[in-house]
């Protein structure tokens, strides 16, 4: 049960490839591998710690306020998380800026809280939370490494190909450094995930009726 | 009982912002010292930086010693000691009214609006002499506004660095200002053609050395135009009558 918690989010039930939450950040934080690794250990705190704090006053929470509540404890969290980056890896933080604090709208974070903490003990929420974390920093990793290779020739800020800009031979795609790249890269992952697990495809919701024709003669 | 009860309800709810009010209060107390450190030990990082004497394997506090900040009054060009160069902050003071000056549209040509009356310069001294003298710059790129710090040699004249060390400018075109191979072009540069007119621009496309005027021109950046503009725009605002020129003059003809 534990070890489900933990791993099944990773890839049968990845957050963003399957149930597509969280993509915001991934198309903002993900042009270097530094900051989307910092960015994945923040998100992964707040989730696994709000969805323990959650789960643990779970049975006091009124129904009508809950969502309230979680929010609560969710953005104390993160501006916790927020204070600490600023005060133990400050160039990080301003690299990050606005992002940590939307780390408080990603979808991840309340959508696991909701669904999974409200219903469940600390311990395993505390292991849902985790997990989440992990099937949310595998994509952002996964998408950060292909933007920053081909975007700036880099790989964690060292350089792999040396650029034209400065002295090297690899003219750097700039559309790896803009957003929209990201999702190509993250379709790619999905893509590539459910052809690996087939039972994710959804079942397609309507079918395309086959080219009708109606006979010359029928026609007025 | 029931949770959904009005008691309940507000117990509840009060008693979680409670908790999470003290937890976020006491962690914001309880690490304001260092953040406050790590913001100062930044800016002095970006100063050495800009230029061009930062050391990496130095301590920042040490190398930074033998820069005097000074306060400095923009319009009259005279130093000032209205405040602690050390700790005043001309951000927070370009948004007080009492503090700051409002910049007609033709004044305006770095896009900040206010301009504060007050600037803090860093020297590095050689004796009673300025050896090189940094200055902070701002102004409008594409996105954001880009805060910078220019640093000039002893001739007032001369540029001896630039660096940013703020801007939200889109990587890999626009955020290539912060490239080290763009901004070492700077160096060497000359500012001013004559008195208070700014000569330096940087251009679109490519610097020929040798022909004239090329002393006052630096490269522009591919893909970047409108980034490199905004820079343009505010070193000649920095530097221009309405910034720096009137202090830059009087350093040359009366030293400090």
């Amino acid at each position: 049960m534990l070890r489900e918690a933990l791993i099944e989010p990773i890839f049968d039930n990845n957050p963003i490839a399957l149930q597509i939450l969280g993509i915001c950040s991934a198309l903002a934080v993900t042009t270097s591998m530094e900051v989307t690794m910092v960015m994945c250990i923040a998100l992964t705190i707040v989730c696994a710690l709000s969805n323990w704090c959650i789960s643990l006053i779970r049975s006091f929470i009124p129904n009508n306020i809950r969502i309230i509540v979680q929010m609560t404890v969710i953005s104390s969290l993160v501006i916790l998380v927020d204070q600490v980056l600023k005060a133990v890896a400050y160039d990080t933080s301003k690299q990050l800026s606005v992002f940590v604090g939307l780390i408080i709208t990603n979808c991840i974070v309340m959508g696991r809280a909701e669904a999974f903490a409200m219903q469940n003990r600390p311990i395993p929420s505390l292991m849902d939370g985790i997990g989440n974390g992990l099937g949310y920093s595998i994509v952002l990793v996964f998408v950060a490494f292909f933007r920053e290779l081909f975007g700036s020739g880099k790989l964690y800020g060292v350089e792999i190909m040396p650029l034209v800009t400065e002295g090297g031979w690899y003219v750097p795609a700039n559309i790896f450094l803009l957003p929209p790249i990201a999702f190509f890269l993250i379709g790619l992952f999905i893509w590539a995930l459910r052809s690996w697990k087939p039972d994710q495809i959804e079942a397609p919701e309507y079918k395309i009726a086959p080219n009708s024709r109606t006979p010359v003669s029928e026609m007025s | 009982m029931s949770n959904d009860t009005i008691g309940r309800t507000v117990i509840v709810a009060v008693s979680v912002c409670i908790v999470c009010s003290i937890i976020v209060s006491t962690a914001a107390v309880l690490l304001r010292p260092t953040q406050q450190e790590n913001k100062l030990l930044d800016k002095k990082r970006n100063i050495l930086a800009a230029a061009g004497l930062l050391q990496a394997d130095k301590d920042i506090e040490s190398q930074f010693a033998n820069i005097t900040p000074q306060l400095v009054d923009v319009g009259d060009g005279q130093l000032s000691d209205a405040y602690v160069a050390a700790e005043y902050d001309q951000r927070a003071a370009a948004n007080d009214p009492q503090l700051s000056v409002s910049l007609s549209s033709e004044e305006d040509v770095a896009k900040i609006s206010r301009r504060s009356r007050y600037a803090v310069s860093y020297m590095l001294m050689d004796g009673d002499k300025v050896d090189k003298i940094i200055l902070p710059v701002h102004g409008y790129g594409l996105w954001s506004t880009m805060y910078g710090f220019l640093a000039l040699e002893s001739d007032f004249n001369t540029i001896a660095g630039i660096g940013f060390y703020e801007h939200a400018e889109t990587p890999g075109l626009g955020g290539e200002i912060d490239n080290p191979n763009w901004k070492k072009l700077w160096i060497g540069k000359k500012i001013y053609r004559d008195e208070q007119n700014v000569g330096f621009t940087v251009i679109k496309g490519n610097v020929q050395p040798g022909t004239a005027g090329s002393e006052y021109l630096v490269d522009g950046i591919a893909g970047a135009t409108l980034t490199v503009k905004g820079v343009d725009n505010m070193i000649k605002y920095w530097l221009g009558k309405d910034g720096f020129a009137p202090f830059l003059t009087r350093l040359k003809k009366e030293g400090l």
